[in-house]
C-alpha cells in the first residue's frame, strides 16, 4: 500500500510540472506585453517596468526564477493590483470559493448516489425514469443556464432567496449558488450510480448474496455499495474540476469575491501573473485531490493494491 | 454484432431518440434559414426599439436586446455558431483521437503503455483553465477556439478507440486473418477498421455537446467568440445581464441551448445504448 | 414425506416457454441428479426454487418446501428460509463470491444476518466451516480475499457459505464446472461428505457425474422432465430419446483407437515457450515439449489448465515466439513466427478455435470469411471459381449454399465452427490445430464436428492437433496422446496405451478423475489433492511431485526425464515399475 502511494505520488510531480511550464510558456509567447494595453510608455520607462518584472532576462532563465519562487510558495506580484502578490491574492479569496466547492460536492455525492440508487433498485419503474429524465436535463443544462435561471425564478420571481452575495449577511446567500454548482454534478453522479449499481446488482455475487437471504438493504449495504461506487470515485477527479470551472461562473454571477471572480477578471484585464498564478494552483489543486481519489481507490479495490 | 446497423435499428427503436433527431433536424434548418428570410439584420443597431419583448407584434418573433438587434436573427446566428464550432472541434477531436488511439492500441506494448500514460497525464489537466490562459494570451480568433476545444476532447475518443483497437487485435477472427497471410494493411481495413465505426459515431455524437459546453462557457465568460459575432453562450451572457427587466433575453437562448445539448446527449446515450460499448471511465 | 415438492413448475421469458409444467419431489437427505443440455432449462428450474428469477420471468405452479410455499412468497420469508432450510452452491466460483470483502466476512454476514452467531462465535464458526472444507490454514484464509484463492478454494468457500446456516436441502448448479478434472472429484467428493443429511439436488450436463454421486435422476428436455428415476434404472434402460441423446454425448469406457502408421508430416521439438509480463516473473507456459504427427494421425493434447497445452499449440502456428525448440514442417524447418513463414508454408498449417462466434468477423458474410484464405493464397482465382470453392468447402462441412449470405451472429455455435472449419480446410492444409474445438458446442454439434475432423483425416490425410481439456473427446478421437503437466511432457504414446494403461501418476489421476456414464463404474474419484500451481513457481524437481500419491524423495530434488518405454515416452523416475506392475510404496 505504501509502495501504491508512493508511485502515485511521483507520477503527479510530471503531471503538474508539465501544467507549470505549459502555462508558463503559453503566458509568455503571447504576443505583446502585458502592459501593451495601457497608454504608450517612453521606451526607458517600458524598460524599467521589464527590468521589475524580470522580462528582459532570457525566457528559460524567467521560467527558472518562476519555479524556484513557486517551490517558496512565491507565485510573483499581480501586473493589477500593484499593491499585492499573486499568492495574497489567493490566500484571501480561496476560502470562500472552498467552502463553496466544498458544500456542493458533498450535495452532490449524498444526493447523487442516493438518487442513483433508488433509481437503480426501481429500475425502470415510472421513478426511474423520471429520475434518469431529470439527471439527463440537469448533465444538458449548463451551470451557466442553471444559475442565472435560479436567481430569475428563486430571488426575483419568488423573492426567497438572496441573489446577491454583498450586503445579504447569512447562510441563505450560499444556498442557491452551491445548488447550481452542485446540480449538474448530482444529476451526472445519480446516472453513475445508477449504472454501475444496476451492474453490480446484476453480479452473480449479489445472486449469491440474496441466496443466503440477505435481504435488500442488507445487500446494497454490505455487497453492492463498495463495487457500485468505485465509477463514481473516479469521477471525482473530473467532478472537482467540474466545480472549479463552475465556481468561476457562480461566482461571477453571484457576484461572490471568490478566487474564480479573481480569475475572470484577471483574464479580461490580462493580468498574466493572476492568471497564470491561479491556473497554476488550480491545477495542483485537482492533481492533489485526483491523488487522493487513487489512493482511496486503492483502498477499496483490493486488486488494485497489490499492483 | 453488427454495430453499425444495429446503432441505427437501436434508433429506430427509441421514441426519444427520435424525437431529438427530429429536434436537431428542426433545430438546424431554422438556424440556416432564419436569417435569410427575416428581414432584420443581426448586426444593426435600432435605438428607437430596445428591449421590445417577444410578440408585441412588431416583427420581431424573439423580441429585440437592450441595443435594439432582432433577436431571433441572433440567436438564429448564434445556434449556427455553436453547432458550426462544436461539429468542427469535434471532428477536429475525432481526427486526433481516432488516430492517436488506433495508434497506440496497434502499437501495444511499450509504446500503447507510454501512448496512453501521456493521455492519463493530460486527464489530469484541468484543461479548461489553459484553454482560458490560451484565450487570454493570444487574439481570439474561431480557428483558435476550434483548436483548443478539440485538444481537449480527442482524450476520451482516443481511450476508446485505443481499448476498441486493442480488443480487436486480439479477437480470434482478426487471428485467423493473420495466420491465413492476410496483409496488415487488409486486416486493419477489412477487419479492424469497420468494427470501430459504430464506436466513433457514437463518441462523435457524445463529443459534439461536450463541444458546445466548452464554447458557450468561454463565449459566456466573454472570452470566446467576439461582438458582433455571437453564439448561444454569448447571448446567455448577454441575457443575463439584463435578466431583471428582459427575461426574455436570457430564457430564449438558454432553452435552446439546453434543448440543443438534451437532444445530443439522448441521442449519444441512445446510440450507446445500441452498441453497448464500455470504457469511457 | 418430501422434503421439496414441485408442482407444475412452468416459467416462461415473454412467449418463450423455458420450463413446462415441471413436477418431481426431493426425499430429506436424498441425492437428486437434475440433468439436461444447455437450454433445457435445468438452471431456470433452480433459480426459481431458490426464488432467484429476474423480474422479467413469469412463473407459474409450485415449490414447497415443508410447510413453506417459496412461488411468490414475499421476499422476508425467502430471506427466512435462505439459506437455513434451503441454500445453493454456484456454477463459477470466481464470480459467485464478493471480490470487494474478505471471505471470512462474507460468511460471517450470513450468522449475523440470520442471527445464528454474532461477533467472535460467529468468526469462530466462520473458521471451524473453513476448516471442514478444507481450507488449510482456515484462520489465516478466512482473511483473504476472494482473488487470492485458487478456483477449487473458492469453491469450498462457496460450499461453506451454503452449509453454514445448516439447510436441509442444498441445491448445486453446475459446481465444477468451471474447474479442472482433478479438482472437481475433490469437490464433489467434499459435497459427499459434507452434507450428510442434508439433500442435494445437483444439477449439471454431466451425466458422469450423476451415475457416480446421485440416488435418483430427472433428465431435462426443452424445459419438460422426459424421463425420472432410479440412476441405474435410467441409464441401463433409457426411456427417452434425449436421455439416449445425453448418453450418447458422456464418454462411457470405450476402447480407444489404434494407432494409425504414416509419413510424418509435422514436427514440434523441444519447444519453450516463455511469456515475459512487463512486471512479475517470467511465466514458463511450455518447456522442451517435443510433438510428431503422421500423415491421417490425430494427436490429442490433454492436460488441466496451466499445461501450457495452448501455448504448445500457439508456437506451432508461430503466433507466439519459441524460446527453445523449431517446428519442422515435412522435413524443412520453418520460421519461429507465422509473420516469416513463407505463404505455402503457412497455408499449410491451420488452425480453428475454441469460440466459433468470435473467430468469424461480424461485418462480413460467410462466404466472404470463407473466401478470404482465397484472395490471399489464390489471388488470380476468377470470382465464380472462388464462389465454386466457397460454396463446396462449405458443403464438405454440411452447409448447404444458403448460408453463404448470412451474417455469423444468424448462426448457431454449431454452424459457426463449421463455416470456421471451411475457413481453415479451404486451403487443404497439411496440418490442422483444433483447440478446444469443442468445448463450447453441445453433445450433437460436438458429434457433428469430431465427425468433420474425422472424415477430413481419412480422405485428405490431415494431420489433426487436437488441443483438450476433455479426456472423453481424447479416447473417442486421438490415435495418439499427449499428457502435460505445467508446461512439460507428462506422457506421450498411443492412445491404447496412454488410455487404458497409463504409465504416469498424474495420467493415471486424470483418469480416475474423469466422470463416467456408467453407475457400476462412475469414475469420478480424486486419486490426488491439490490443484495444479501456478506456472510461475513451478515446484522443484518432478513439477507433479507435491500432489503425486507415488513421490518419494528423489522427485523432489531431481526432475525425470522423459524417456521411451513400451512405445510410450514417459517422464517419471517410476514409469518402468509401473509397467511391471509394482508401484514403489
Amino acid at each position: 500500500m505504501a509502495r501504491y502511494i508512493l508511485l502515485r505520488v511521483l507520477g503527479a510531480i510530471p503531471t503538474l510540472l508539465l501544467v507549470i511550464v505549459l502555462a508558463f510558456l503559453m503566458v509568455h509567447a503571447a504576443p505583446g506585453g502585458p502592459f501593451d494595453a495601457e497608454r504608450v510608455l517612453p521606451p526607458d520607462i517600458e524598460a524599467n517596468i521589464a527590468r521589475a518584472y524580470h522580462l528582459d532576462e532570457p525566457l528559460p532563465v524567467q521560467l527558472w526564477r518562476y519555479l524556484a519562487g513557486l517551490v517558496q510558495g512565491d507565485l510573483g506580484p499581480s501586473y493589477r493590483y500593484r499593491d499585492h502578490t499573486v499568492a495574497e491574492l489567493i490566500g484571501s479569496a480561496f476560502p470562500l470559493s472552498l467552502k463553496l466547492g466544498l458544500l456542493a460536492m458533498i450535495c452532490a455525492v449524498t444526493l447523487g448516489v442516493a438518487a442513483g440508487t433508488a433509481a437503480a433498485l426501481r429500475h425502470n419503474s415510472l421513478g426511474d425514469r423520471l429520475l434518469m429524465g431529470f439527471a439527463m436535463t440537469g448533465i444538458s443544462v449548463p451551470v451557466f443556464v442553471v444559475a442565472p435561471l435560479f436567481v430569475l425564478v428563486f430571488a426575483i420571481h419568488l423573492d426567497w432567496l438572496p441573489a446577491g452575495w454583498s450586503g445579504n449577511p447569512g447562510a441563505g446567500r450560499l444556498v442557491l449558488p452551491v445548488l447550481a454548482l452542485a446540480l449538474p454534478q448530482v444529476a451526472y453522479i445519480a446516472r453513475l450510480t445508477r449504472a454501475s449499481m444496476l451492474e453490480v446488482l446484476a453480479s452473480d455475487f449479489i445472486r449469491t448474496a440474496r441466496a443466503q437471504g440477505l435481504g435488500t438493504a442488507a445487500i446494497v449495504r454490505y455487497h453492492a455499495l463498495k463495487p457500485a461506487m468505485l465509477p463514481v470515485l473516479s469521477y471525482m477527479g473530473p467532478a472537482i474540476a467540474a466545480i472549479l470551472t463552475g465556481s468561476v461562473v457562480v461566482e461571477e454571477i453571484f457576484g461572490i469575491p471568490g478566487l474564480g471572480q479573481f480569475f475572470v477578471r484577471g483574464a479580461l484585464n490580462r493580468d498574466y501573473t493572476l492568471v497564470l498564478g491561479i491556473v497554476i494552483f488550480y491545477a495542483a489543486l485537482v492533481i492533489l485531490l485526483n491523488l487522493v481519489v487513487d489512493v482511496l481507490y486503492g483502498v477499496i479495490d483490493p486488486r488494485i493494491r497489490q499492483r | 454484432m453488427n454495430a453499425l446497423p444495429r446503432t441505427f435499428a437501436g434508433l429506430r427503436a427509441s421514441r426519444t431518440a427520435r424525437v431529438c433527431v427530429v429536434l436537431l433536424a428542426l433545430i438546424v434548418l431554422a438556424a440556416l434559414v432564419g436569417p435569410l428570410v427575416s428581414p432584420h439584420d443581426y448586426q444593426r443597431a435600432d435605438f428607437d426599439r430596445i428591449l421590445v419583448p417577444p410578440g408585441s407584434g412588431d416583427a420581431h418573433v424573439f423580441g429585440t436586446d437592450d441595443l435594439g438587434r432582432d433577436l431571433f436573427v441572433r440567436t438564429m446566428l448564434g445556434t449556427r455558431i455553436t453547432i458550426l464550432v462544436a461539429v468542427v472541434a469535434s471532428i477536429v477531436s475525432l481526427v486526433i483521437g481516432v488516430a492517436y488511439g488506433a495508434l497506440a492500441g496497434l502499437a501495444g506494448g511499450r509504446v500503447d503503455a507510454l501512448m496512453m500514460r501521456f493521455v492519463d497525464t493530460l486527464y489530469a489537466l484541468p484543461f479548461i483553465f489553459l484553454v482560458i490562459l490560451l484565450m487570454v494570451a493570444f487574439e481570439r480568433n474561431f480557428l483558435l477556439i476550434f483548436v483548443a476545444i478539440g485538444a481537449i476532447n480527442w482524450l476520451d475518443m482516443a481511450r476508446i478507440v485505443r481499448g476498441q483497437t486493442l480488443s480487436l487485435k486480439e479477437r480470434e477472427f482478426v487471428q485467423a486473418a493473420r495466420l491465413i497471410g492476410v496483409s496488415t494493411p487488409r486486416i486493419l481495413l477489412r477487419h479492424i477498421a469497420p468494427n470501430l465505426v459504430g464506436v466513433v459515431i457514437v463518441y462523435l455524437t457524445l463529443t459534439i455537446p461536450q463541444a458546445i459546453l466548452v464554447e458557450s462557457f468561454l463565449s459566456f465568460l466573454g472570452l470566446g467568440i467576439q461582438e458582433p459575432q455571437t453564439s448561444l453562450g454569448a447571448l446567455v451572457d448577454a441575457g443575463v445581464n439584463q435578466m431583471e427587466g428582459a427575461a426574455w433575453m436570457l430564457l430564449i437562448p438558454a432553452t435552446l441551448l439546453a434543448v440543443i445539448l438534451l437532444c445530443f446527449n439522448f441521442l449519444g446515450d441512445a446510440m450507446r445504448d445500441a452498441v453497448d460499448v464500455r470504457g469511457a471511465r | 414425506m418430501s422434503l421439496l415438492e414441485v408442482r407444475d413448475l412452468s416459467i416462461r421469458y415473454g412467449a418463450t416457454d423455458v420450463v413446462s409444467g415441471l413436477d418431481f419431489d426431493v426425499a430429506p437427505g436424498e441425492a437428486v441428479g437434475l440433468v439436461g443440455a444447455s437450454g433445457s432449462g435445468k438452471s431456470q428450474t433452480a433459480l426459481a426454487i431458490m426464488g432467484l428469477l429476474p423480474r422479467a420471468a413469469s412463473i407459474s405452479g409450485s415449490v414447497r418446501l415443508g410447510p413453506h410455499e417459496l412461488l411468490g412468497a414475499p421476499a422476508r420469508v425467502l430471506d427466512r428460509v435462505r439459506p437455513t432450510r434451503i441454500a445453493m452452491v454456484f456454477q463459477d466460483p470466481a464470480q459467485a463470491l464478493n471480490p470487494y470483502l474478505r471471505v471470512g466476512r462474507q460468511l460471517v454476514r450470513i450468522l449475523e444476518q440470520h442471527r445464528i452467531a454474532r461477533g467472535a462465535s460467529a468468526r469462530q464458526k466462520v473458521v471451524e466451516m473453513l476448516a471442514r472444507v478444507g481450507l488449510p490454514d482456515a484462520p489465516r484464509q478466512a482473511a483473504a480475499w476472494p482473488h487470492e484463492l485458487s478456483g477449487g478454494m473458492r469453491q469450498r468457500v462457496m460450499i461453506a457459505s451454503a452449509l453454514l446456516a445448516g439447510p436441509e436441502l442444498l441445491v448445486a448448479d453446475e459446481p465444477t464446472t468451471a474447474l479442472d478434472v482433478t479438482v472437481q472429484a475433490q469437490i464433489l467428493d467434499l459435497l459427499e461428505s459434507l452434507r450428510q443429511d442434508t439433500a442435494l439436488l445437483l444439477i449439471t450436463h454431466d451425466l458422469g457425474i450423476v451415475a457416480g454421486r446421485c440416488e435418483r435422476m430427472l433428465v431435462l428436455e426443452a424445459g419438460r422432465l422426459v424421463e425420472s428415476g432410479p440412476v441405474r434404472e435410467v441409464f441401463s434402460r433409457p426411456q427417452a430419446a434425449g436421455t439416449e441423446a445425453l448418453l450418447a454425448a458422456t464418454p462411457a469406457p470405450g476402447a480407444a483407437r489404434e494407432a494409425v502408421a504414416g509419413p510424418e508430416v509435422f514436427r514440434i521439438e523441444g519447444a519453450a515457450v516463455c511469456y515475459r509480463p512487463r512486471r512479475g516473473p517470467p511465466l514458463h507456459a511450455v518447456r522442451g515439449v517435443g510433438l510428431a504427427v503422421a500423415r491421417g494421425e490425430i494427436v490429442a493434447v490433454v492436460g488441466e489448465s496451466g499445461a501450457g497445452k495452448t501455448s504448445l499449440g500457439r508456437a506451432a502456428l508461430g503466433l507466439v515466439p519459441l524460446a527453445a525448440g523449431r517446428i519442422v514442417l515435412a522435413g524443412s524447418e520453418l520460421a519461429p513466427l507465422a509473420a516469416d513463414r513463407s505463404l505455402a508454408a503457412r497455408r499449410a498449417v491451420q488452425l480453428v478455435f475454441q469460440d466459433p462466434a468470435a473467430s468469424l468477423n461480424p461485418r462480413l458474410t460467410v462466404s466472404d470469411i470463407v473466401a478470404e484464405p482465397l484472395t490471399v493464397h489464390e489471388p488470380g482465382l476468377k470470382a465464380a471459381e472462388r464462389g465454386s470453392r466457397v460454396e463446396a468447402a462449405l458443403a464438405a462441412t454440411g452447409l448447404e449454399a444458403g448460408f453463404m449470405t448470412r451474417y455469423p451472429h444468424e448462426l448457431s455455435g454449431g454452424q459457426a465452427q463449421r463455416v470456421a472449419i471451411a475457413r481453415a480446410l479451404i486451403l487443404e492444409p497439411r496440418v490442422l490445430i483444433c483447440d478446444e474445438a469443442v468445448a463450447a458446442l453441445d453433445g450433437r454439434a460436438r458429434r457433428r464436428i469430431l465427425g468433420l475432423f474425422d472424415t477430413a483425416r481419412a480422405e485428405t490425410g490431415l494431420a489433426v492437433i487436437f488441443i483438450t481439456h476433455d479426456l472423453g473427446v481424447a479416447q473417442e478421437m486421438a490415435h495418439r496422446v499427449l499428457v502435460m503437466y505445467l508446461g512439460r511432457l507428462a506422457e506421450l504414446g498411443p492412445a491404447v496405451a496412454v488410455l487404458s494403461q497409463p504409465l504416469h501418476p498424474y495420467t493415471q489421476a486424470l483418469l480416475a478423475a474423469v466422470p463416467r456414464a456408467d453407475p457400476r463404474d462412475p469414475g469420478g474419484r480424486a486419486t490426488i489433492t491439490g490443484e495444479v500451481p501456478s506456472p510461475v513457481a513451478t515446484p522443484a524437481g518432478c513439477a507433479f511431485h507435491p500432489r503425486c500419491p507415488r513421490a518419494e524423495g528423489r522427485c523432489a530434488e531431481e526432475r525425470p526425464a522423459a524417456r521411451g518405454v513400451a512405445g510410450s515416452r514417459v517422464a517419471c523416475h517410476f514409469a518402468e515399475e509401473f509397467l511391471a506392475g509394482d508401484a514403489p510404496a
